[in-house]
């Protein structure tokens, strides 16, 4: 999965219905238990805290390893340079995964792809050659990069008031 | 049933995940402070390098093998660590943590699930292998003496890493081929008694009636020890509880008897002022651990320790100890109790070459006896609570030691580089905080 831009709005929203529409976020406390006397609020039974991105996007935390990105093979998938990926040891990779794989010695992260049984790392930038990789020598596949992190920027980080 | 697991050369295995191109070329991590080699890859093992060498005598020997040397680097190990912690208790009822790379896994009942034991273990083994890329090796026995010995042995066999022990003849097989110095729970001191009296395998030392180990090894413990050896469990188990997120580990309290932080320093030190930034700075590391435990202290030992290999006689390590009228987790409590045992211990003049706080006296925080004459401190022990809380959770979240007492000293040492203060050892081979430090991060380079 991508995390894509959209589903950062996605979040925005949700985090907008628990601070009840038609609201500014700073009346919240309203429908907190600062109130000594008198009801408690329904929707406390119903507030599970902030969401832990950490614990939705790392299925498998105790194999999974973040990694900054240096280079620029990568961007026809959505992977841009200084981005964050997330990268699973647990998962297996397949025909079509992005990997994070060992090639003479060195980490490189392209798409996995199979050609008539033979693997091929490939570049996701016309200016890359595929790399087919020698079948006897066989591919070590470090991890399967399973999200990207990417930020938009400090232009579009403006905050309103 | 215990499993015992133990990682392979640990902290060389967890620079190697980071650094495919050492796979196959010898590499050694030395200790605090670049002393002494304390892990070495097998390639470094097969060139004679030996455990606990000093690093300026093997020097040659590593420049001329072209061995990569790293300094420590706990943090990562630590992160490595839990995370093999964290694969293994998928596979087991409970896991009781031994050190930072052995762990004990609690097998009770595991032959009714999984008739072959041995499949179980490669199983663990290569799951642990895949997930967090260190390589372990698996001893499996009724009793924790007997799973260590599997272990052991297990590291001999290159094939599956993995060792059962599941019946007297097979344990009493592996018991013939080991020395009794090699028996866990057979100190030095028994091991030359042992030997004197010609018992030179743990065979030997098993077929000795169980009341002659009683009678002449520590008496209920020679005794455990000869059950545990014939496959009757006696030790006791200490699991490692996880908090209720499910994903940090909580050790467990009982078992914990003192939290201390030590450190050599870079060169020695005479400086007043530069010893108390390091104790200042031990004892807010010590603080933090207590509170992630949930415990208070009433004893803070300083410790100050002068050169072990001088030619003068008296002892080299010298201590204070400072008690508390109420057992405490707050910063500034301990600080200032252990600058004051500092200010007791210092002798002018005198060079230092290492120093270290050590918290005991300890009991679960906030169930402590209230003093008798509570100071005004008492007073705001609740908002003093609240203070910590909010200093340990911008720590963890802005790094270690973003927010501490000035005793710590104001020095340069920017987050992410806190090897800057005066005190600070050496470590000039260490490799990045790869998992724990965001200014450190893993960067993985597409390639061509």
């Amino acid at each position: 999965m991508l995390l894509k831009s959209s589903n950062i709005v996605m979040i925005a929203s949700v985090y907008d219905f628990i601070a009840a529409p038609g609201f500014s976020k700073t009346e919240l406390p309203l429908f907190g238990c600062a109130v000594p006397a008198g009801f408690p609020s329904p929707a406390d039974d119903h507030f599970d805290g902030p969401f832990d991105l950490t614990r939705h996007l790392f299925r498998n935390p105790a194999s999974t390893f973040l990694a900054r990105v240096s280079g620029d093979s990568m961007t026809g998938a959505g992977i841009h340079p200084g981005d964050l990926v997330a990268v699973d040891r647990a998962l297996r990779a397949r025909h079509g995964s992005i990997v994070v794989a060992v090639v003479e010695g060195e980490h490189t992260l392209k798409r996995l792809q199979l050609r008539a049984g033979q693997p091929w790392l490939v570049a996701e930038n016309a200016r890359y050659p595929p790399l087919p990789i020698d079948p006897e020598a066989g591919l070590t596949v470090w991890g399967v990069v399973t999200h990207v992190i990417h930020s938009l920027g400090d232009s579009q980080m403006i905050e309103t008031r | 049933m215990y499993a015992l697991v133990d990682c392979n050369n640990f902290y060389v295995s967890c620079e190697r995940v980071f650094a495919p191109q050492l796979a196959g070329h010898p590499v050694v991590v030395l200790s605090n402070n670049d002393g002494c080699l304390i892990s070495r890859s097998d390639e470094a093992k097969a060139l004679g390098l030996k455990m606990g060498e000093p690093y300026h005598l093997v020097r040659p020997l590593l420049e001329q093998h072209k061995v990569r040397v790293f300094s420590s680097n706990y943090a990562l190990y630590g992160d490595m660590s839990r995370r093999v912690v964290q694969v293994l208790s998928n596979f087991a009822a409970g896991v009781e943590i031994y050190s930072i790379d052995e762990a004990f896994l609690d097998f009770s009942g595991m032959h009714l699930l999984v008739p072959d034991l041995l499949a179980y273990g490669i199983r663990v083994r290569s799951t642990v292998r895949q997930h967090t890329g260190i390589p372990i090796c698996v001893g499996i026995a009724p009793t924790k003496t007997l799973a260590k010995l599997a272990n052991r042995l297990a590291r001999r066999q290159d094939t599956t890493g993995v060792l059962v022990l599941a019946t007297p003849e097979q344990w009493e097989a592996a018991l013939a081929q080991t020395p009794v110095a090699d028996i866990w729970g057979v100190g030095r001191r028994y091991a030359r008694k042992l030997l004197e009296m010609n018992i030179t395998t743990g065979a030997a030392l098993a077929a000795l009636p169980e009341h002659w180990l009683r009678r002449h090894l520590g008496g209920v413990v020679g005794q455990r020890l000869w059950r545990e050896l014939h496959g009757q469990p006696c030790l006791e188990w200490n699991p490692t509880e996880w908090d209720e997120e499910g994903d940090q580990l909580l050790p467990s309290a009982t078992g914990r008897h003192s939290v201390t932080c030590t450190r050599s320093f870079g060169r020695p030190q005479h400086d007043a002022a530069v010893l108390a930034e390091a104790v200042a700075t031990f004892a807010a590391k010590a603080a933090e651990k207590l509170r992630r435990q949930g415990l208070a202290a009433h004893l803070i030992t300083v410790v100050l320790g002068t050169n072990r290999f001088a030619a003068t006689a008296g002892p080299n390590t010298h201590t204070a100890v400072v008690s508390l009228a109420a057992a405490s987790s707050d910063v500034s409590r301990l600080t200032q109790a252990a600058l004051c045992g500092l200010r007791r211990l210092q002798r002018p003049g005198t060079a230092y070459h290492r120093a270290g706080i050590l918290l005991s006296g300890l009991e679960p925080a906030g169930r402590g006896q209230v003093g008798l004459f509570p100071d005004a401190a008492d007073q705001n022990q609740p908002r003093r609570d609240k203070l910590m809380t909010t200093l340990d959770a911008l720590n963890a979240r802005f790094g270690r030691q973003l927010v501490r007492l000035a005793a710590t000293g104001v020095a340069k040492d920017a987050p992410g580089q806190p090897q800057a203060a005066a005190w600070a050892g050496r470590s000039a081979h260490r490799s990045p905080c790869y998992t724990t430090d965001w200014n450190d991060l893993w960067t993985v380079q597409l390639g061509i």
